[in-house]
């Protein structure tokens, strides 16, 4: 067994030689000789009425090959959302066409209109300037519950703003409304999970080319999942066949879900590709990447939680207001209700749920998953409303979440919001969180700061969030219009190397160190031998794509299903090899072995034997050696974790510094421990983020005022503290082979409600009655919060 | 970006003469000037590039007094300066990013005038004399407005000078995004009194915040400006901040400058 490169090794990640050396292949690396150039003609309004679109004067510019508007995409079909939602009353949800190119209103500031195709970017760039576009400006819907009251519409041909109505569980409200109602104490939090921008360091980027001999388009793209875009221009928006049409997303620089999405630039090139006869590239700037990015979070919120004397939560009832922005982007109604109602009981044992969601077109970009996608939203509502009762109460708000935890010995837990939790251990958790964070130490340290003049606060939090998305059956009942299987093929090469082609796509995850883990350790070979193949569909069996931290919980046991067949077949050829039964060849540390005899061969013998078959059994087994499965989950997994932070914050002027963050995370198994810390890491990088700095500001005119990096705050390295990461208290998934649960999303649930609550904790130790302040907690927030209270 | 000339001459005369041409645009560290011609916001003719001017550059000492050379850039400020004006050298130190530093000159930052950059502070807060091909420009008369001085055509800071105060400090509360100043205050005491210069917070650009000064001048203790309160009249207020906010962060900065001067 290669114990420093198989599972549960921290290897050094190899994607990392060519990141680090400036050899990674992006999209926009990619060039070629008959390539040109396109550039779009975005809105500067957030809802206006195209009067007339006069593209004579640019078309005559130099090097114009083609200009294209939403007339020419008039027929062609809409990029449909991905996820039915139907609301309390049984009606489906209000679903909007969204077209490539704007066609009759223009819906968001940066919603493209038009296109010039050009010999090079500066000529197109130049053309779109002299388009004349009259497009008569409207009053812009931006506040969300403005919008459900107005008679103004984003779209005007459904009469309403509003996409759903949806409730959670139906049949629990009544209850719930009388539990709360009857309730010996009940805690009310109003809040708002901030808008994000994803702001991936690769912007978008779609080279379109088609072939006239063959009648076919390749797509090169910025995706997180290729097949599902290449699905998505065949299903539904150009109707391109899928066996005419590859798809391919060379690395991926960054895309925390917002290149989940199909994107109109992507139809576009395709488009002009054809009619020119040309490649055709379109390579998003960062003032597009701001306005066009499907944006992350938003949701308005209402939550109670009702308990009795004695701290015992009794029921959770919340009303959110989720924004979808402008259109369906393709996982935007998922998002607000089934990855985030579904969380809504957290790691508790409460028996009663109920959560309403009133999804909200506004004249804003579109909002779709973002980094942890729903579960962050039910992870803040709970955590901040829990922290709340505690202080309420006069309980420790740690003794006040253990008091409700599920138990180790109650599981297979069924939630009160619907899922089957299979294994975890909240307490042990949280114990290791005290440990770890040396949580014995904080009055000292809170000493200490006060001798600086600084208020030091103590947060903590409990998470679970669903991961391993997700099995079929269940997401097609609830509405999902896709399976969320994955695939993977292992092709043993006659040499004894192999190439592993899975349909997860990393984007900075680490597949290519991990998955080969997976691999070697099952065969009993170096992890080196292993490569893997991921991002093009012509190569690939299928894929589900990267999201919803799904890759190595779902396509890793595709992975690891392939295997066992690469074994089982490979132990047949043993066993001819060695004149032997098949039941009594074993494999260890790579060689293949009839039990009780020092007869072996070396899986490098079996493999080149597979592909020279002299002397083979050619009746019973076909030459070769590789095999494919497909994975459907029969669970989500649950990942969970205890958060803590400590915070300093200056009096004088509002401002926050996290000076600990600890992080307790129950992944179940680990295959690679440093990859799962530098996930960890990441996510805690972007939840502080949200807690702290990031502000998507629009204001009453759709003008997006935090539309560059002189506005919008990305977390950096001085924002942030050394991280205390610990996954190893870990509870094994008990329904996927690898026992796997999901590290991507984790550090940014747990991490907002974890600051703020530091936060309250510090403002409160000062002697200000502050008990909630919205994110991000900016200095100015923080200062007028502790001079309002 | 538009397609534009780019001259780089090697004195100030031969700057002068290619700043003659229509629409020519001088051209110093570049860190305002290339993003907003990259985003098409201007469309200059000619870029006349300052950086090979050799008489503009470099710090040198002159008396009570250090004179920067106009394209000095603030990392040679900041390398260079420590020893006879320590807040001038942890001003420049902490403007932007290293890259930032490296690039961007004093006499860009001074001629641009944006209201939240630190060196039109230092300048204000120095009596700094500002120095031209043409003549030589007293602080208080040259920062005429957010974005606005008193340069004319084809004139260029090709030095500026700086007394030496007795003490000295600039505070920085840093708006998070841009990191240019929220506000930023700078307090320098000299023998005949002390000079306030306030960053970051008007829509008038910098600016003296006199009874700061007249309090500091008689008493140079935080005590002395504890009870004031600095004007909201034209403060700026955005998303990072109301005009109360930044007014009181200016009476916050204040006061900590002349901790950390003291």
């Amino acid at each position: 067994m290669p114990k420093d490169t198989g599972i549960g090794a921290a290897t050094t990640r190899r994607e990392d030689v060519r990141f680090l050396t400036g050899r990674g292949q992006y999209t926009d690396d990619i060039q070629t000789q008959s390539e040109c150039a396109a550039v779009f003609a975005r809105s500067t309004v957030a809802n206006g009425k195209i009067k007339s679109i006069d593209t004579s004067a640019a078309a005559a510019m130099p090097g114009v090959l083609a200009i294209f508007t939403g007339d020419d995409f008039a027929e062609v079909g809409g990029n449909p959302a991905g996820w039915l939602i139907n609301s309390r009353d049984g009606t489906p949800m209000h679903e909007p066409k969204r077209p490539v190119l704007a066609h009759g209103k223009v819906r968001h500031v940066g919603d493209a209109y038009a296109a010039v195709i050009a010999e090079t970017v500066a000529q197109a760039r130049d053309a779109v300037e002299a388009i004349e576009a009259d497009i008569e400006e409207l009053p812009a819907i931006v506040d969300m519950k403005g919008a459900l009251a107005s008679d103004n519409y984003v779209h005007d041909e459904i009469g309403t703003n509003q996409c759903f109505d949806w409730g959670w569980i139906e049949d629990n409200r009544a209850a719930t409304d009388e539990a709360i109602k009857n309730a010996h104490h009940v805690t009310t939090l109003e809040l708002v999970n901030n808008r994000l921008v994803p702001n991936a360091m690769e912007p978008r980027c779609s080279i379109g080319h088609y072939n006239p001999g063959t009648d076919e388009y390749t797509l090169h793209t910025t995706s997180q999942n290729p097949h599902l875009t290449r699905l998505l221009i065949s299903a539904f928006v150009m109707g391109i066949p899928e066996n005419k049409l590859t798809v391919i997303a060379p690395d991926v620089g960054g895309g925390f879900g917002s290149k989940i999405y199909h994107y109109g630039e992507e139809a576009l090139v395709l488009a002009a590709a054809k009619k020119l006869g040309r490649t055709v590239k379109w390579t998003a700037d960062r003032t597009e990447a701001f306005l066009t990015d499907a944006h992350g979070r938003d949701h308005v919120t209402k939550i109670e939680l009702a308990l009795d004397a004695e701290g015992n939560f009794l029921a959770f009832r919340t009303e959110t207001m989720a924004n979808v922005g402008a259109y369906l982007s393709n996982f935007s109604t998922a998002t607000p209700t089934f990855l985030h109602g579904t969380l809504m009981a957290g790691n508790y044992t409460v028996p009663l749920v109920y959560v309403n969601v009133k999804a909200v077109f506004t004249n804003t970009a579109p909002v779709d998953a973002y980094r942890g996608a729903g579960r962050p939203e039910a992870t803040f509502s709970l955590e901040r409303v829990i922290d709340k009762a505690a202080r309420e109460l006069g309980m420790d708000p740690i003794e006040l979440r253990r008091k409700n935890f599920v138990k180790p010995d109650q599981y297979p837990f069924a939630s009160a919001a619907g899922l089957e939790y299979d294994s975890g251990n909240y307490d042990a958790l949280m114990d290791q969180m005290e440990k770890v964070a040396d949580k014995a130490g904080f009055e000292a340290r809170r000493k200490e700061s006060e001798a600086k003049g600084l208020l030091r606060g103590f947060g903590v939090n409990a998470y679970i969030e669903a991961c391993g998305i997700a099995p079929s059956n269940l997401v097609g009942v609830l509405g999902s219009r896709v399976g969320l299987y994955d695939a993977a093929t292992v092709r043993v090469n006659a040499t004894g190397n192999l190439s592993v082609m899975v349909g997860a796509h990393s984007h900075g995850q680490g597949h290519e160190t991990v998955f080969p883990q997976v691999v070697a350790e099952m065969l009993g070979i170096e992890a080196e031998s292993i490569d893997i193949v991921h991002g093009d569909t012509s190569k690939i069996p299928f894929g589900m794509g990267t999201y919803g931290s799904r890759s190595l919980a779902v396509c890793g046991s595709a992975v690891v299903r392939a295997t066992e067949k690469i074994i089982n077949k490979a132990k047949k050829i043993a066993a001819h090899m060695l004149e032997a039964s098949d039941e009594d060849i074993t494999l260890k540390d790579g060689v293949f072995s009839v039990a009780g005899t020092d007869k072996s061969v070396s899986f490098g013998e079996v493999a080149l034997k597979a592909y020279i078959p002299h002397e083979f059994p050619l009746e019973d087994i076909e030459p070769g050696l590789e095999e494919t499965a497909f994975y459907d989950p029969a669970n989500f997994t649950y990942p969970s974790g205890a958060y803590c932070c400590e915070v300093e914050v200056d009096p004088e002027t509002g401002k926050v510094r996290v000076d600990r963050m600890t992080a307790v995370d129950d992944f179940g198994n680990v295959i690679n421990p440093m990859v799962v810390t530098g996930q960890v890491h990441g996510g805690l990088g972007q939840g502080i983020g949200q807690a702290l700095v990031e502000n998507t500001t629009y204001d009453e005119n759709g003008q997006l005022l935090s539309a560059s990096y002189m506005d919008y705050t990305m977390p950096r390295a001085d924002d942030l503290p050394f991280y205390i990461v610990d996954h190893s208290k870990g509870n094994p998934c008990t329904h996927n082979p690898l026992g796997v649960k999901g590290c991507g999303e984790a550090g940014a649930i747990g991490s907002p409600p974890t600051v703020v609550n530091a936060v309250i904790d510090a403002l409160q130790s000062g002697g200000k009655n502050v008990t909630h302040i919205d994110m991000p907690m900016t200095p100015h927030r923080v200062w007028s919060a502790m001079n309002n209270a | 970006m538009y397609a534009f000339d780019i001259e780089r001459p090697s004195s100030v005369a031969d700057a002068v003469a290619a700043l003659g041409a229509e629409d020519a645009q001088a051209l110093g560290g570049g860190q305002t000037l290339i993003p907003t011609l990259k985003q098409r916001l201007a469309a200059p003719s000619k870029l006349v590039s300052l950086g090979s001017v050799t008489e503009m550059q470099g710090v040198a000492s002159e008396g009570g007094s250090i004179r920067i050379g106009g394209a000095t850039n603030h990392a040679t400020v900041a390398a260079q300066v420590g020893g006879t004006y320590p807040a001038l050298a942890d001003l420049a130190a902490n403007i932007g990013d290293p890259a930032v530093r490296n690039r961007g000159t004093i006499g860009g930052s001074l001629a641009n005038n944006d209201p939240a950059a630190c060196y039109p502070a230092a300048a204000l807060a120095s009596g700094a004399t500002i120095i031209t091909n043409k003549r030589q420009i007293a602080a208080d008369e040259y920062f005429q407005g957010m974005f606005t001085t008193a340069l004319g055509e084809g004139e260029i800071i090709t030095g500026v000078l700086f007394p030496v105060p007795e003490q000295a400090s600039y505070q920085k509360f840093v708006q998070p995004a841009s990191r240019f100043a929220l506000v930023g205050v700078f307090v320098a005491k000299y023998s005949d009194g002390v000079r306030v210069a306030v960053t970051g917070a008007s829509n008038e650009g910098v600016q003296r915040w006199s009874a700061a000064e007249e309090a500091l001048s008689a008493n140079f203790s935080a005590d002395a400006v504890s009870g004031l309160n600095f004007p909201t009249d034209d403060l700026i207020a955005d998303l990072h901040g109301s005009a109360e906010y930044r007014a009181h962060l200016v009476k916050v900065m204040t006061g900590r400058a002349v901790v950390a001067a003291s």
